[in-house]
């Protein structure tokens, strides 16, 4: 059976008087993987922050799992655009990956070395050469990748992932494409941003195409039409995408 | 003057006895609240509450309230005032702390001079190791106690907030709950060296243990017992400064962890150059 994921109806965000999404709904089955798409300010991080209770909705209902976001917390893995930790802790790779098994661990045990889960979340980021290396002493794209693993490590029941492929290199986004069909495979739920889909629409079960308001929703086909994108990007943007994501599409 | 004798003589007094125990256990847990000061950046923070704790203090004087307790709100009021000075407004941390700190520090004054004349606002200020009584020793005691327990037992989660706030929210920690105990805490280790370094320099206590430790430690182990052996080694040094000097306590013991922090750094400093020379 179908059951939902992640339900947003009537959302409207706002940050004092920037209005960040407006009337945004829909809704993502369990097992999917869902792209979020539009320009920049068009209100993906935004969307992302309100789902996991960074941000309190003006309007709206949001329910994850059927829960309220506050009771949703610990069902969910978040990446965000930017990591806003305090770096001078001095955490290894290794420390910073196993916090994600904090919660399943529980109070007053500490994560083992060999954990597997750590360890196999390591594996699969491509990290493990680096556990040992401190967080703060990697390049940015090995840093984006350690809270992945992190993520990956959470065992979470659904994933939200902003912009996790800027700034990782071919490989990498390659293994985070096998580790997010892994995921699909095992019935966990990914919403992803991207500004990137002309190699990859595909792959995703949905497409939320976003400009402060919901401009289409739904399968790749449907959503990627020169109507949607232009009204998504305007007209100038509009040329590019077409010959990209439109060709591709089957679209002309 | 044998050196034994030098060593020993302070110890032959009762009140240097309480002084040595009560300064020992504020070194301890001083600088193990450090370790997550210096790390989050709550250096100021450190200071606004050590600096909120008078009005407390003095308001519960006037009340006839415990001292303790007056203090430990005060502190908790002014962090929750801050927070939601931050939150609220479009002030940056750094200036709803000093909002707040300048703001209760003149409350604090206003309240003792018109209210309790005869409080020493000297001795509360930077301490008074001569009056360190048994009840102030045990609640010092206590208190260390209750902050290394807390860290010993929830370490992980300690360092997950205060690294990451916003995944030890999403991960489902109680994460407000843990920032309210540690603001508890640290209004308690202020208030516990009231007598011994004093409500002013304690704030040497919570912030350079720890930057110490961070110039020294590989990992966080380490920086905790570098920064608890900084702690130590600065309340002792400084009280028996204290004793032969005949110097303020406060004064004695932020000096000794100050000079015990250039003495890393030049340290560091050195052994850095030899190796690349
Ligand atoms: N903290 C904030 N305070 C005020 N306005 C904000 C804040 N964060 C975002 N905004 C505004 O909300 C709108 C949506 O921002 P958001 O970050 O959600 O966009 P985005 O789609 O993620 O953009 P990008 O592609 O650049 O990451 C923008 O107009 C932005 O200016
Ligand atoms: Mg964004």
């Amino acid at each position: 059976m179908l059951s939902e994921a992640v339900v947003v109806d009537g959302l409207t965000v706002a940050y004092e008087r920037i209005v960040a999404l407006e009337d945004v709904s829909f809704k993502v089955f369990r097992g999917s993987i869902t792209a979020v798409v539009g320009p920049n300010g068009s209100g993906k991080s935004s969307l992302f922050k309100a789902l996991v209770g960074q941000v309190k909705p003006r309007r709206g209902v949001i329910k994850i799992l059927g829960l309220d976001v506050s009771d949703a917390r610990g069902k969910i893995a978040y990446v965000p655009q930017r990591e806003e930790v305090y770096w001078d802790y001095p955490l290894t790779v290794w420390d910073v990956v196993a916090m994600g098994r904090i919660r399943n661990v529980g109070y007053l045990r500490s994560v083992k070395k060999n954990d597997e889960k750590v360890l196999a979340a390591l594996e699969k980021t491509g990290l493990k050469e680096l556990m040992h290396r401190k967080i703060s002493e990697l390049s940015g794209g090995q840093q984006q990748r350690a809270f992945i693993a992190r993520a990956i490590a959470q065992e979470a029941e659904i994933y939200l992932l902003d912009e996790p492929l800027t700034g990782i290199d071919a490989e990498s986004e390659d293994r985070l494409f096998d580790i997010l069909s892994e995921m699909r495979r095992i019935g966990k739920t990914v919403i992803m941003t991207t500004h990137d889909l002309s190699s990859t629409f595909e792959f995703f079960d949905n497409i939320l195409l976003l400009r402060n308001r919901v401009i289409a929703f739904g399968s790749p086909e449907k959503v990627l039409t020169a109507e949607n994108l232009a009204s998504a990007y305007g007209s100038e943007r509009v040329a590019m995408h077409l010959t990209d994501v439109g060709r591709v599409a089957g679209w002309r | 003057m044998a050196i034994a004798e030098f060593f020993l003589e302070p110890l032959t007094y009762r009140f240097m006895q309480s002084a040595f125990i009560t300064s020992i256990a504020v070194g301890i847990l001083a600088s193990t609240l450090s370790v997550v000061i210096v790390l989050r950046g709550w250096a100021l923070l450190g200071d606004a509450i050590s600096h909120a704790v008078l009005p407390g203090l003095a308001l519960a004087a006037v009340f006839n309230i415990p001292l303790t307790l007056g203090g430990a709100l005060a502190g908790i009021i002014s962090s929750f005032a801050i927070g939601v000075i931050e939150q609220k407004t479009r002030v940056r941390n750094d200036t709803a702390i000093g909002i707040v700190l300048t703001g209760a520090f003149a409350l604090g004054l206003v309240a003792i001079s018109k209210l309790r004349p005869t409080l020493d606002v000297f001795h509360i200020l930077f301490g008074n190791v001569l009056a360190v009584s048994t009840y102030e020793l045990q609640l010092t005691a206590a208190v260390a106690a209750a902050v290394l327990l807390f860290f010993g037992l929830f370490l992980k989660e300690i360092v997950a907030y205060t690294f990451d706030p916003v995944f030890a929210s999403v991960a489902g920690l109680p994460s407000n709950l843990l920032h309210y105990i540690l603001m508890v805490m640290i209004s308690l280790a202020v208030i516990a060296s009231l007598q011994t370094v004093g409500i002013i320099l304690v704030v040497a206590l919570l912030i350079t243990p720890g930057a110490t430790a961070q110039l020294l430690a590989k990992n966080l182990l380490q920086m905790f017992i570098i920064s608890i052996a900084v702690g130590i080694t600065s309340a002792i040094i400084g009280l028996y400064l204290s004793f032969y000097l005949a110097a303020s306590s406060g004064g004695t013991i932020a000096l000794t962890a100050t000079a015990i922090f250039f003495a890393a750094f030049l340290a560091k400093r050195l052994t850095a150059s030899a190796v690349s020379r």
